[in-house]
């Protein structure tokens, strides 16, 4: 009884009310957008809208569950979890429904369960206990490999599926890394390489070549009397140059046409509002044009009218923009922001390294997924398909988002016990 | 491990700027750049022009003279073109492959996400075997809008017909037009295109993705109403036009019928002419291109667009003004020898030797020595300088409508010629010319060019005595009625009532009178007023010139006849003319059969066989070759009975 009352004053209700809150305009929204003007229904458990609100209410009670579960259960089972997620990686290349050109479903009765999903927490729960396990040290480039081999497993299988967007998300727990001492370094590196990236795309290799190089003679002459910083660009032009050659080589022999073509649209290489870069063009029409106020619930036309294709579960973000605007689109964000400070905040207070592991893994993971998501529909970085957490329809990933933050509010709960 | 506890500002501050971009770019395309508003409209909003029906067109007794008839243009919106069985489609339409890509292309090339016509006037046959199909070609859509259609085929000079608009129209009609539509191009349907247009309505229609309606946008709050064209009352009578233009058949020429007390145009017949439904429809272009090449120009409107020199018929505007001018009257005799002598060694040439000839009997017998008398005492003998003269007969004969346009509601009425002074002066290169110069004018010859329009509002103004009203083809506008003001005014030619009496007489003569040389066409109980004329034409068969009015009390009409090539105005337009009057007037016609074949049967048309029944005069040609002043401004000359 003692206990259970300490469980109710312990969790973060902030977290919990954002996350309600979230999911409610989720619903809300999910309803507009599958919301047929001609044929207004009454709750319907068919609709998109409906199965959502047994998705909510499910994920809750999930959610709960794991508040009434002991702490030391995720830390001491995480290896499992891993090891069963990975062994359903690996089936679901095998039996997998193929949708959409992924293979990423295990079909589970009338519902298909999506591991890559449920990849991302139990990769967070390995990593944190490896990195929080005795002396390891960050720096040490054995444990660096361990880590990445860890990231970059389930990250492999997933390519293979191939779903090139949910195996991207991995690559955020970079910042897990950094907090726990990787060099600053390879937020650098990781910045740059993406900045050399949409360069070589966008221009010419050679031309990019020479602005490297001069920009790295600039450096030289700056710092001529600092011969570490003389070193440091050198390897800098060397591993430039072997990287834009090596994009140059993936993006025109390795890519694949359609991902190529979405690479082109998001850079502006291509102008063709009804082909490729339809999804995109739509979404941006549907969210600019919900202005500052928006056009009022269930009042969009550009969602109500399928000119937005995925739009209850990637650009579910396009019906927040056309129907509640700006002021919408501010709060929401607003929402998330919150939610990532909080979490971040929650990680730092954790009395266990384990803990605070995992915390800036769940802040890493939402982050990157809201990032990617907003950037996509508004057509800040390419058409990459993943869902917008709590918001988009979609149980699998409904419920892999509350594990993944519940088990984190479940640490915060007993954050003065010690796992 | 919490040596690195900083690091949590650079993760939440990487955090905070990446949200911050996204929050810059979200207010940048919702709250500062319109563009995404606009293209969610053109998304979303289809305005579908509601066509209102062009105004109809009645007769003078409200018989249906054009009216609108339904058809369906196949319409493409290119984007929306998914893969289909485009064989099937053109066996359906009837075109081929290459004909379907051009036309795709066009469609294509005006606008992907805009409709825009494939294929003009579907029959209702291809309409309905394709409505049936209609699902299985995405992106094709049939839209309702009428075309013209004209029961009798008659009158096509007279309604115009109506096209598609083109790019200069459409920039300059404000946004009225846009492509694909219709406008008049000629005749009524041009001059009164405002008001036969109506006004077009609008449809916002919301559709989906698919492009399938999904209902009004804001509740119909922005949709109009098509509002339909005025229907118009046109003065023609309807059976008499269909005789005119039978009468005119195998015939170069126009027919102009005027109700004199009114100025409403009761026949306007140009030959040759065309069915008027040839300019609709899916062959239209064909049929245009053949009427244009016509050598016989059924496209030109001859009634106000050829000029003729008016030959005899003239004498009578002479006639009248000089008795204005108070030079001669009733009672004025000048002896005719066969021809007038004028200047030094001039020699006017006359159709008979007519010896003392007065006023009345100058225009029965159609004296050119009695004009030539006349002209003289105008221009040298006024008490004024030739010159002066000159201009002021000039005046007195522009008030009959020559020279100018009259404004008929028609468009591309042409002015005709009357030369002023300063031609004779510059030609001359002083200003001391008198008639002997000019002479030619005296019997309507020479730098004058007059429309067969014109000349039936002469004829108006001697059956009205005096005045005239503006000669139009639109009397009634719309369910109230409206005429234009400028219809209703009464125009005065500048001559007393009381000259008309004995010009009048004279032209009764011509054909009431077994002497008069219209005898042949005398009407049994109508006293028609007439004069004849033979406009001689340098390139071929002289011109046929009838003009006259009827009954001499109370004239219901005037009326102008032109045959070009047929010789003597009493041969054909004489006959022609008094067939019209009769058929108005009395509404049948008393004339032996056989009168009326000869004339429907005739082929005049230069070239063809066997065509003129007439017998050639001895004396044909008096003035032209012996008036010694060369005209050389003449295209075609005039000749004289």
């Amino acid at each position: 009884m003692n206990n259970q009352r300490s469980l109710f004053f312990n969790v973060d209700w902030f977290i919990i009310l954002t996350y309600l809150t979230l999911c409610v305009i989720g619903w809300f929204n999910i309803h507009a957008a599958v919301y047929d003007p001609m044929n207004p229904s009454i709750l319907d458990l068919d609709t998109n809208y409906g199965k959502q609100l047994i998705f909510i209410i499910s994920a809750i009670i999930i959610g709960f569950a794991i508040l009434l579960l002991d702490s030391k259960f995720f830390n001491t089972f995480s290896p499992i979890f891993y090891g069963i997620t990975i062994i359903l990686l690996i089936l679901v290349l095998i039996i997998g429904r193929n949708v959409g050109g992924n293979q990423a479903w295990i079909p589970i009765g009338s519902f298909r369960l999506q591991p890559s999903e449920f990849a991302k927490f139990a990769t967070c729960l390995l990593l944190a206990r490896y990195l929080s396990s005795g002396t390891i040290k960050v720096q040490d480039l054995k444990t660096q490999l361990v880590a990445a081999f860890i990231i970059l497993l389930p990250t492999a299988l997933i390519l293979l599926q191939p779903d090139a967007g949910s195996a991207l998300t991995f690559s955020s727990l970079i910042f897990v890394l950094y907090r726990e001492g990787l060099s600053g370094y390879f937020l650098v590196i990781e910045g740059l390489s993406i900045l050399l990236f949409v360069l070589t795309v966008l221009y010419n290799k050679y031309i990019v070549l020479v602005g490297v190089l001069v920009f790295a003679g600039i450096m030289i002459y700056f710092y001529r009397k600092n011969r570490k910083m003389i070193t440091v660009t050198g390897f800098g032009v060397l591993f430039s140059i072997l990287f834009i050659f090596s994009v140059d080589f993936a993006y025109n022999e390795i890519l694949k046409p359609h991902q190529k073509n979405r690479i082109d649209v998001i850079l502006g290489k291509v102008n063709d509002p009804r082909g490729i870069g339809y999804n995109l063009n739509q979404s941006k029409i549907a969210i600019g044009s919900g202005g500052l106020w928006g056009k009022g619930y269930l009042q969009g036309t550009q969602t109500k009218y399928d000119f937005v294709p995925e739009q209850s579960t990637d650009f579910i973000f396009c019906t927040v923009g056309e129907e509640w605007g700006f002021a919408g689109c501010f709060v929401v964000i607003g929402l998330y922001l919150f939610l990532l400070i909080r979490i971040v905040n929650i990680a730092e207070r954790q009395r266990s390294s384990f803990s605070r592991i995992y915390g800036y893994g769940v802040a890493s993971i939402l982050f990157f997924h809201i990032f990617i998501n907003i950037g996509m529909t508004i057509g800040l970085i390419p058409v990459i398909g993943i869902p917008l957490p709590f918001l988009s329809y979609g149980g699998s990933s409904l419920w892999s988002f509350t594990i993944l933050l519940f088990i984190l509010l479940k640490f915060d709960s007993n954050r003065m016990g010690i796992i | 491990m919490n040596s690195f506890f900083a690091r949590k500002f650079v993760v939440q501050g990487i955090f905070i700027a990446i949200i911050a971009i996204l929050l810059a770019r979200l207010f940048y395309i919702q709250v500062i750049s319109d563009e995404y508003i606009l293209s969610a409209e053109n998304n979303v909003i289809r305005r579908l022009p509601i066509y209102p029906a062009r105004g109809v067109i009645l007769d003078r007794y409200e018989k249906i003279l054009v009216q609108n008839e339904p058809v369906y243009d196949l319409m493409v919106i290119p984007r929306e073109v998914k893969a289909f069985d485009t064989l099937e489609f053109c066996k359906l339409i009837g075109i081929d492959k290459a004909g379907f890509d051009r036309r795709f292309k066009k469609a294509r090339n005006y606008s992907p996400y805009k409709a825009s016509i494939f294929e003009k006037q579907l029959s209702v046959q291809i309409y309905a075997s394709f409505q049936e199909k209609l699902t299985n070609f995405p992106g094709f859509f049939v839209q309702n809008r009428t075309v013209r259609r004209y029961p009798d085929s008659i009158a096509a000079h007279f309604l115009g017909y109506i096209g598609e608009v083109n790019q200069k129209v459409i920039e300059k009609s404000n946004g009225f037009y846009s492509q694909g539509d219709y406008h008049g191009i000629t005749g009524i349907e041009k001059s009164y295109e405002e008001l036969l247009r109506g006004q077009r309505g609008v449809q916002n229609l919301m559709v989906d993705a698919l492009n399938r309606p999904k209902g009004n946008y804001a509740g119909g709050k922005y949709d109009t109403v098509a509002v339909s064209g005025e229907h118009m009352m046109s003065s023609l009578d309807k059976d008499l036009q269909k005789f005119g233009e039978q009468l005119m058949q195998n015939k170069i020429g126009s027919i102009v019928a005027i109700e004199p007390s009114t100025g409403e145009i009761l026949s306007f017949v140009s030959s040759p002419g065309y069915d008027p439904n040839l300019m609709v429809g899916r062959q239209r272009g064909n049929n245009y291109m053949a009427l244009l090449n016509d050598k016989y120009k059924p496209m030109f409107v001859r009634p106000i667009q050829a000029e003729y020199p008016p030959g005899s018929i003239f004498k009578v505007v002479n006639a009248l003004v000089a008795q204005q001018f108070g030079l001669i009257n009733e009672n004025t005799y000048f002896f005719c020898p066969g021809g007038y002598r004028y200047g030094r060694r001039g020699y006017m040439g006359c159709t008979h030797v007519h010896g003392s000839v007065n006023l009345k009997s100058s225009i029965t017998e159609s004296c050119n020595t009695y004009y030539g008398y006349t002209y003289s005492r105008m221009i040298d003998f006024a008490g004024m300088r030739p010159v002066n003269a000159f201009k002021k007969w000039r005046n007195a004969v522009s008030s009959f409508g020559i020279g100018t346009a009259l404004g008929i509601d028609l468009p591309g009425e042409r002015n005709g010629l009357l030369p002023t002074d300063e031609l004779y002066t510059k030609r001359f290169k002083n200003d001391r010319w008198g008639s002997a110069y000019t002479i030619s004018l005296s019997i309507g010859q020479g730098e004058l060019g007059i429309t067969p329009l014109q000349m039936a509002n002469v004829m108006a103004i001697v059956a009205n005595r005096g005045f005239f009203y503006k000669p139009h083809l639109i009397k009634a506008i719309g369910d109230k009625k409206v005429i234009k003001e400028e219809y209703l005014k009464k125009n005065n030619a500048g001559i007393d009532s009381k000259y008309f009496d004995v010009v009048i007489d004279g032209m009764s003569a011509v054909v009431n009178q077994p002497s008069g040389t219209a005898w042949y066409s005398k009407i049994i109980d109508i006293e028609m007023c007439g004069k004849t004329g033979t406009v001689q034409n340098p390139h071929g068969k002289d011109h046929s010139v009838f003009v006259a009015f009827a009954p001499r009390d109370n004239p219901k009409i005037a009326i102008a006849v032109v045959v070009e090539n047929a010789g003597f105005g009493a041969t054909w337009s004489a006959p022609i003319a008094s067939l019209m009057v009769e058929k108005y007037i009395k509404k049948t016609i008393s004339r032996p059969q056989a009168y009326v074949d000869r004339l429907l049967q005739a082929n005049l048309l230069p070239g063809a066989v066997g065509n003129s029944p007439s017998v050639k005069k001895p004396v044909t040609d008096s003035t032209s070759n012996n008036t010694k002043k060369p005209n050389k401004a003449n295209r075609v000359i005039s000749n004289n009975e």
